[in-house]
C-alpha cells in the first residue's frame, strides 16, 4: 500500500529525534507515537518538510481526556503523506492545570478550525493561534463539554420525569 | 376546486360570513417561510419537488423574508445558539402567523437530548401544529400543512386581538 | 418561558472599522439562508459589491454528536452518523460500520462488500444531485433542480426497499445488512440505471455549455492545489484543483479495488470545474453500480452478513429456539460484547471528501472517544479567507459549490 513502510518512518524519526518521542505502537497498521509539547513543533515540521517522508497533509487534530492520568488532556494529530500513502498519528499529553501547546497553524492553514474545535471541547490552549475562540458551542459557555466530568444532558430541564428514565 | 362555505345563494350574489371567506382565501394561499436547518429541510425540498408538489396547496412562493410570510415552518434541530435567531424571525413576522414544527427535533428535541439542543421550539415560540417523524415523510408534512389549513380556515378574525392570544404571547415574552 | 435565551453574539469580526467616513459596510449573511445550504453565518465587510473581509460563525446546529457517542453502544451510533451528512447518509453509516469492523478485526464476504458499494454509490449520486441542482438554483436556473429532485425520489425508493427509510437510512449493521436486497430492490436499481442517464444527459445539456452559466461560474473561486492542501481540503473541491486524492483509490475499503472506475480531476479549481467534476463523478458512480450488480450475480446467493455471532444479531427464529442464539442476542443488545482496547482511524470517501472516524475504545459498551473527521467542517474554514476580494454574488456561488452540509459542519 504505502511506498515507504512504518519502519522506515520510525527509523528516520529515531535518527533525528532520539529520545524525544515514546510509546511507539502500530494499532491497526497506523504508526502511533507520543511526544511532548516542547518537541511537537519540531517533529511536525520535520514530518512535513522532509523530502522522503513528506507528511504534507494534516488529516485531523483532536483532543481526548483521560481523567485518571497525570497529564489528562491529550492532543492527537493525524498526518497523511499523499505522495507515499502513509499515515501517522502523533499524541501529546498535557496537564489540565496548564493546558497549553504550540499551534500548528504556522505549518498548515487547515489547523485553524481544528484547533478551535479542540479548544472549544477540551479547553486546550494553542499558543500562537490567530483567533482562539469557541466555534461550535455558544460563545459565553464556561465549561468545556467534552471533558469527562461534563454531563451530556442539560441539567436545567424541568420537564423530564424520572420514572420514565428509570431513575 | 374547493367547497364553498355555507351561505345564502341567489342569482348573482352569495352571502356568507366574512370569517369564512377570508379563512378560505387565506388557507389556500399560505406563504411558508421554510426555516430549514437540517435533515427535515431536505425532506421539505423533496416535498417541494415535483413528485410531492407542495405548491399545489397554494404555497407557490416560499418566502425567505419573515415580513412577507404567513407560515413559519421550522424544520430541523434548533440548537440553543440558534434559538435567539428563531425567536427574532418569529417576532419579525406579521400577524396573522402560524407555526408548524416539522420533525422530532423541532417538536421536542428529537434524539438529541444534549446540553446544546433546544428541547422543542415551543420553549420559545408558540406552535400550532407538530409533525412527528425523523424525518417525516413528505406525505406527513403535507398532512401537517393540511391541519394548518384547517386551523386557518376556521380561525376567527378577532383571534389575534383576543386576551387569550395576548396571554399566550406574554407567556413567551413576546409583545 | 424558559431561561435559555441569552444575549449571545457571534464572534466579533476581527476587522474593526472605526472610521465614520469609511465606505465599508457590514453585511450579515445568515444564519437563516434561503433553505438550501444550512445554518451558518458569515459577517462580511463589504466595499460596495466586493467583499473585503469576513468572519464565519458556525455552531448553529451543534448537536454534540461526539458527546452523545460516548454514551451509546456501537450499534446505536449508526443513527447519529446518519444525521451528519444527511444528503448521503448511507456513506456515513457504512463508514461507521467499517470502523467498528476494523476494530473488531472481522472481514466481510465479497457479496456484502458489493452490496455496500451499491448503496454508497447511490447515495453519492444523490448528494451530487443536490449539490449541482442547488448550484443551478443559485445561478437562477430552477428547472434543473426540479428534474434532479425527481431522480432523487427514485433513489429514495431504492433505499426504502432496502431499509425502510428515505433520508436518514440507518442502513446495515456492524457485520453486514439486516436483510438481503429483495428482487424489487435489484429491479429498481436496474431501472434506475436505465432511466437516470438520459436525465443526467439532459441536465448536462442545459448547463454545461450554457453561456450564462459559464459566465457565472468560470474563473470564480479558483484555488491552487498548494492552497487547497494547506487547508486540508478533500473530496470534489480538492480534485477540482488537480490533486487526485480519493480515499476509494488510495486506501480501498469494501472491495473498491475490484472495480474499474476513474477519478475525474479538474484543472483550475473554480466553480465550473467543480460542477463538471461532480457530474463526471455521477457517471463514474453509475459505472460502479453496474459493475457491482454484475459481480453480485457471480457471488453465492443469499449472503448478506458475516458469520460472527458475537457481533451480528442472530435471526429471530434461532433466538426463540436455540440457547446460544438467545445468549448472543442478549449480550449484543445489552452491550456485553467484549471489544478490544485500542484506537482505530478509518476513512471513507464521503460526498464531500475524506470522512474519517477516530475511535478510541476502552472495552466498554460505548466508545471511550469517538471523533468524526468531517470534510465539510475542514473544507469550510477556508471560506472567509478565500472570499476576500470576491463579488458577493460570486461568493454565494462559491459557497454553494463547496457543498457544505450544516449537519456535517457542526456535528
Amino acid at each position: 500500500m504505502g511506498k515507504i513502510t512504518n519502519q522506515q518512518v520510525l527509523a528516520q524519526l529515531t535518527s533525528n529525534f532520539e529520545g524525544n518521542f515514546s510509546n511507539v505502537s502500530e494499532p491497526y497498521g497506523l504508526l502511533t507515537f507520543e511526544t511532548s509539547r516542547e518537541d511537537i513543533m519540531q517533529i511536525l515540521s520535520y514530518l512535513k518538510n522532509d523530502k522522503n517522508l513528506s507528511f504534507g497533509y494534516l488529516t485531523d487534530i483532536t483532543g481526548i481526556h483521560y481523567p485518571e492520568q497525570e497529564n489528562a488532556l491529550g492532543v492527537i494529530y493525524h498526518l497523511h503523506s499523499l505522495v507515499n500513502n502513509v499515515r501517522v498519528r502523533v499524541k501529546v499529553f498535557i496537564p489540565v492545570a496548564n493546558p497549553t501547546i504550540p499551534t500548528a497553524t504556522t505549518l498548515w492553514n487547515g489547523a485553524n478550525w481544528m484547533e478551535r474545535e479542540t479548544f472549544d471541547f477540551f479547553g486546550i490552549l494553542f499558543e500562537g493561534h490567530p483567533n482562539l475562540v469557541r466555534i461550535l458551542n455558544v460563545d459565553d459557555m464556561e465549561a468545556f463539554p467534552m471533558r469527562k466530568e461534563f454531563p451530556l444532558e442539560d441539567p436545567n430541564r424541568v420537564d423530564k420525569e424520572d420514572r420514565f428514565f428509570g431513575r | 376546486m374547493v367547497n364553498a362555505p355555507a351561505g345564502v345563494e341567489g342569482s348573482g350574489f352569495f352571502a356568507t360570513s366574512l370569517d369564512k371567506v377570508i379563512g378560505l382565501a387565506r388557507s389556500h394561499s399560505l406563504w411558508p417561510l421554510p426555516f430549514a436547518t437540517s435533515c427535515c429541510g431536505i425532506e421539505f425540498m423533496a416535498t417541494m419537488g415535483s413528485h410531492y408538489d407542495f405548491s399545489r396547496f397554494g404555497s407557490e412562493r416560499p418566502s425567505f423574508s419573515p415580513r412577507q410570510a404567513d407560515l413559519l415552518m421550522v424544520m430541523g434541530t434548533i440548537a440553543k445558539k440558534m434559538a435567539p435567531v428563531l425567536r427574532q424571525v418569529y417576532i419579525q413576522m406579521a400577524e396573522p402567523r402560524w407555526v408548524i414544527a416539522v420533525g422530532a427535533c423541532a417538536s421536542s428535541g428529537g434524539i438529541f437530548d444534549t446540553y446544546s439542543v433546544l428541547q422543542g421550539i415551543d420553549e420559545i415560540i408558540p406552535v400550532d401544529v407538530y409533525v412527528p417523524g425523523c424525518p417525516p415523510r413528505p406525505e406527513a408534512i403535507i398532512n401537517g400543512f393540511n391541519n394548518i389549513q384547517e386551523l386557518v380556515r376556521n380561525e376567527s378574525l378577532r383571534r389575534r386581538e383576543s386576551p387569550e392570544y395576548k396571554a399566550l404571547l406574554n407567556k413567551y415574552g413576546i409583545q | 418561558m424558559s431561561n435559555i435565551i441569552t444575549n449571545t453574539t457571534p464572534n466579533a469580526p476581527n476587522f474593526y472599522d472605526n472610521d465614520p467616513q469609511s465606505e465599508l459596510f457590514t453585511l450579515n449573511l445568515g444564519p437563516t439562508h434561503p433553505a438550501t445550504h444550512g445554518v451558518f453565518q458569515n459577517v462580511l465587510q463589504m466595499d460596495g459589491e466586493r467583499i473585503v473581509s469576513g468572519v464565519s460563525t458556525i455552531g448553529y446546529i451543534h448537536r454534540a454528536f461526539e458527546k452523545i457517542a460516548e454514551h451509546r453502544p456501537f450499534y446505536q451510533i449508526t443513527t447519529l452518523t446518519d444525521r451528519m451528512n444527511y444528503c448521503s447518509s448511507p456513506i456515513n453509516n457504512m463508514g461507521w460500520h467499517m470502523t467498528v469492523e476494523k476494530m473488531l478485526g472481522i472481514t466481510m464476504p465479497k457479496r456484502v462488500d458489493y452490496m455496500r458499494v451499491i448503496v454508497m454509490e447511490l447515495s453519492r449520486i444523490s448528494d451530487h444531485l443536490i449539490c449541482n441542482g442547488i448550484l443551478g438554483v443559485d445561478t437562477g436556473a430552477f428547472s434543473g433542480f426540479l428534474y434532479l429532485m425527481e431522480e432523487r425520489e427514485h433513489i429514495y425508493e431504492i433505499f426504502e426497499e432496502i431499509c425502510g427509510a428515505r433520508l436518514t437510512t440507518n442502513i446495515g449493521r456492524v457485520g453486514g445488512f439486516e436483510r438481503d436486497f429483495n428482487a424489487i430492490a435489484f429491479a429498481k436499481t436496474r431501472q434506475f440505471l436505465k432511466k437516470f442517464p438520459p436525465i443526467l444527459k439532459e441536465f448536462e445539456t442545459l448547463f454545461n455549455r450554457n453561456r450564462i452559466f459559464i459566465d457565472r461560474t468560470s474563473g470564480v473561486g479558483a484555488v491552487t492545489p498548494e492552497v487547497a492542501l494547506g487547508y486540508s481540503w478533500s473530496g470534489p473541491i480538492l480534485r477540482a484543483t488537480g490533486v487526485d486524492y480519493d480515499v476509494r483509490v488510495n486506501e480501498p475499503y469494501s472491495s473498491y479495488q475490484d472495480f474499474d472506475f476513474e477519478i475525474p480531476v479538474g484543472t483550475k479549481g473554480d466553480v465550473y470545474d467543480r460542477f463538471i467534476l461532480r457530474n463526471e463523478e455521477m457517471w463514474q458512480s453509475l459505472r460502479i453500480i453496474e459493475q457491482a450488480l454484475e459481480k453480485i450475480e457471480k457471488e453465492p446467493k443469499g449472503i448478506f452478513h458475516t458469520e460472527v455471532p458475537e457481533v451480528y444479531l442472530p435471526p429471530k427464529e434461532d433466538v426463540y429456539n436455540k440457547m446460544e442464539a438467545l445468549i448472543y442476542h442478549f449480550k449484543i443488545v445489552m452491550g456485553e460484547v467484549e471489544t478490544p482496547v485500542g484506537e482505530v482511524y478509518h476513512a471513507v470517501e464521503g460526498g464531500n471528501g475524506e470522512l474519517g472516524f477516530y475511535l478510541v475504545n476502552e472495552g466498554g459498551r460505548t466508545p471511550y472517544r469517538l471523533h468524526f473527521r468531517r470534510p465539510s467542517f475542514i473544507n469550510y474554514q477556508a471560506y472567509a479567507d478565500l472570499s476576500k476580494g470576491m463579488l458577493l454574488s460570486d461568493a454565494i456561488i462559491n459557497m454553494s459549490s463547496w457543498n457544505v452540509i450544516a449537519g456535517e459542519l457542526d456535528a
